[in-house]
């Protein structure tokens, strides 16, 4: 069994004196790995509050560079970060949270042809992403890998979250949206506009269910979507039924491996999704 | 006459005057989204398919149950009941 450094003791100290975590529950933290997918608004709440927590290795997952504009929103990221690699910058200000932990940058697309390569080694993954290709490879993906999927998605001033777990009873996220919206019929951040503080909420909630994932405490968000409505402080959650009918996780799967995202979402092989501002397109040869 | 709550997402407020909820009458659930329809004009189209269907990117909550498994746009309405639209958003 793992003993702790005299620093990590101090460190986690408030962690070990829950009984809910104590010092088992703080192994399990340091011993688990978390996938990020997005160095952006969720990612930024998600990747900070993970290292801070003492997950034991954590990787995170975009191919884009800082931009003035994510300083409103994007907490992983300062001004003088502004142009370098995302995942780069991420992973320097995880590192000064805490240098105990590893952390490894993942400066790429995820497609269908890396997906599996890229999540394979990680325990839980968390979407963060900024597209509805991606969030259904990440979806399928995780399925197929047999991983939880910790999801969270906003709009303006507007989020939802909730965990997909790869079991014959939980529905997946297919369940909850068996088809995207057609091409530009739900607008961007950048067309839109997003409430800064809203992806922390998010985020924060998504941390939250990852750390009780790892630790087997509480009752996890399955089956159960939570929906928040900053402008109205409202937070409400309906039930999410899994879809015998369904694709990927139903009785009879249709979908089996990976497909082509962009064609299932609606667009034109290679073409940019509209809704990708920041963080992950699907296939290589976009430029975001 | 029953009377429910609709709660409506922000890409659709706009087409109901701001409002973040209104309330509508109807026994059924496509009785209600007719009622919004008519006072809102344009406030439905997002959430009914043009074959009169629901959309399968937009999912309508009565309470916390989904209506896909209460009958979709048959699902009965009960006075005080609340309904929630929720669209697909991919933000992040």
């Amino acid at each position: 069994m793992r003993t702790f450094t005299e620093d990590e003791v101090v460190r986690y100290a408030r962690h070990i004196i829950l009984p809910q975590i104590g010092g088992e529950g703080q192994r399990k933290l340091l011993d688990a790995s978390v996938l990020c997918i997005g160095a952006g608004g969720l990612g930024s709440p998600i990747a900070m509050y993970l290292a801070a927590a003492g997950v034991g290795k954590i990787g995170v997952v975009d191919f884009d560079r800082v931009d003035l504009t994510n300083l409103q929103r994007q907490l992983l990221h300062g001004t003088s970060d502004v142009g370098r690699s995302k995942v780069e910058s991420a992973a320097d200000t995880l590192r000064e949270l805490n240098p105990g932990i590893e952390v490894v940058p993942h400066d790429l697309v995820l497609s269908s042809d890396n997906a599996f390569d890229v999540l394979g080694p990680y325990d839980i993954v968390i979407d963060g992403s900024d597209n509805f290709p991606v969030r259904y490879l990440v979806n399928d993906a995780t399925q197929m890998l047999g991983k939880p999927l910790v999801y969270g998605s906003i709009y303006q001033f507007e989020g939802q979250a909730t965990v997909f777990l790869p079991d014959r009873e939980a529905p997946c996220y297919r369940c909850l949206f068996p088809q995207p919206p057609p091409p530009g019929a739900v607008p961007n951040c950048a067309e839109a506009g997003v409430f800064g503080v809203l992806p922390g909420i998010v985020g924060c909630i998504q941390a939250t269910e990852a750390i009780k994932l790892i630790v087997g405490v509480g009752e996890p968000l399955v089956g159960r979507l939570l929906i928040f409505d900053a402008l109205m402080m409202d937070f409400q959650t309906v039930k999410i039924r899994r879809d015998p009918a369904c694709p990927v996780c139903g009785d009879n799967p249709t979908v089996t491996e990976l497909i082509d995202y962009e064609q299932f979402c609606g667009l034109a092989p290679g073409q940019a999704p509209p809704e990708a501002e920041h963080g992950v397109a699907v296939a290589a040869g976009e430029s975001a | 006459m029953t009377g429910v709550r609709v709660k409506l997402p922000t890409i659709l407020r706009p087409r109901a005057g701001g409002e973040a909820a209104v309330d509508g009458t109807g026994s059924t659930l496509r009785d209600v989204l007719r009622d919004l329809e008519s006072r809102y004009p344009g406030l439905t189209a997002g959430v009914v398919s043009d074959d009169g269907g629901l959309h399968r990117f937009v999912n309508v909550y009565v309470n916390d149950e989904d209506v896909r498994y209460t009958g979709a746009l048959d699902t009965q309405l009960r006075d005080g009941d609340t309904v929630s639209i929720l669209p697909a958003v991919a933000g992040g």
